[in-house]
């Protein structure tokens, strides 16, 4: 068994409400900062896992993350899967 | 009757539920903790409101992988009846039993207030002029593809509808129904409106009575 670090990268689809990226776009412009014009908040998610090989390891992330870490109707998610150096 | 009422750590509305089908209603209720499988054998499922599991990662999204929700796709494919409030409504969204999901209330407030609603889909004219019940949620605005409102609207789906959408929700959809109708989740509170009101003028079509009863209905059918 080889030890694995994954990400997960959730994001808000384009088309739905993030209160707390607007929040804080708003928060910058109260203090004059106007060059930043839309600020999004996703979630980033720490996966550890062991597995036969990348390819494995790939496959098992890819299937927790639409069993549970993202709902499809709502958000995106993008993987990430290296070998523990 | 024989009811079950699905209990995970952070319901808060289980017990009121529990009250008001044995109370009310004269059912016999089974609390079943959310770490136990079981075997289908009631009439009809009840998945109650609440934070269950902290609202962590998404609402309902862990409930929806807790061993007695496996149970309870058992209990959806042998056509029980199964009825989700609020939370329970999340729970049922992510578990697909229901299509669609619920996000943050368009005004970013948690919103507790009667909200007036109408019968809808099958349920069209079901309940008087003026019907209304408690709302309690911050997180009830429900979204779902153009697909997939295209098959709720030709199914007859959406049971229960705001008529001053408080939360921004998709057709302004408070209840809603699977395609066989057999799964039921909607965010106002019914098990909340069983009490005479305080103030004479709260009209009596506010009770969650009239609610229950349609659901009961469903048991029979």
């Amino acid at each position: 068994m080889k030890k694995f670090n994954a990400t997960a990268t959730v994001r808000f689809k384009k088309s739905v409400l993030e209160p707390q990226g607007k929040a804080i776009q708003l928060s910058l412009a109260e203090k004059g900062a106007h060059e930043f014009t839309l600020v999004r908040v996703g979630k980033y998610i720490e996966v550890e896992l062991e597995a036969e090989s990348q390819a494995e390891a790939t496959a098992k992330m890819q299937q927790i993350a639409t069993d549970m870490l993202f709902n499809d109707v709502m958000e995106t998610c993008e993987i990430h899967v290296a070998e523990k150096s | 009757m024989k009811a079950a009422v699905l209990t995970f750590p952070g319901s808060n509305c289980d017990q009121d539920l529990a009250r008001a089908l044995t109370h009310d209603f004269k059912c016999h209720v089974d609390l079943l903790w959310h770490t136990e499988p079981f075997t289908p054998t009631h009439d009809i499922y009840f998945v109650p409101g609440g934070f269950s599991y902290g609202d962590y990662l998404r609402t309902g999204a862990l409930a929806a992988q807790s061993k007695s929700v496996e149970s309870l796709r058992q209990a959806a494919a042998q056509n029980r009846p199964i009825v989700g409030i609020c939370n329970g409504f999340q729970i049922l969204c992510e578990t697909k039993l229901l299509p669609g999901a619920l996000i943050r209330n368009t005004n970013l407030q948690h919103i507790c207030e009667w909200t007036p609603l109408a019968g809808g889909g099958d349920w069209q004219g079901a309940f008087p002029e003026g019907y209304a019940l408690p709302i309690s949620h911050g997180e009830g605005n429900f979204i779902c593809s153009d697909a997939e409102l295209k098959e709720i609207q030709q199914h007859g789906q959406a049971l229960l509808r705001y008529t001053q959408n408080p939360n921004g929700a998709t057709y302004d959809i408070a209840g809603l129904a699977s395609k066989n109708k057999r799964v039921i989740g909607l965010m106002p509170h019914p098990e909340r409106a069983l009490r005479v009101q305080k103030d004479a003028s709260v009209s009596a079509h506010r009770y969650g009575k009239l609610f229950f009863e349609k659901i009961f209905a469903l048991v029979a059918a």
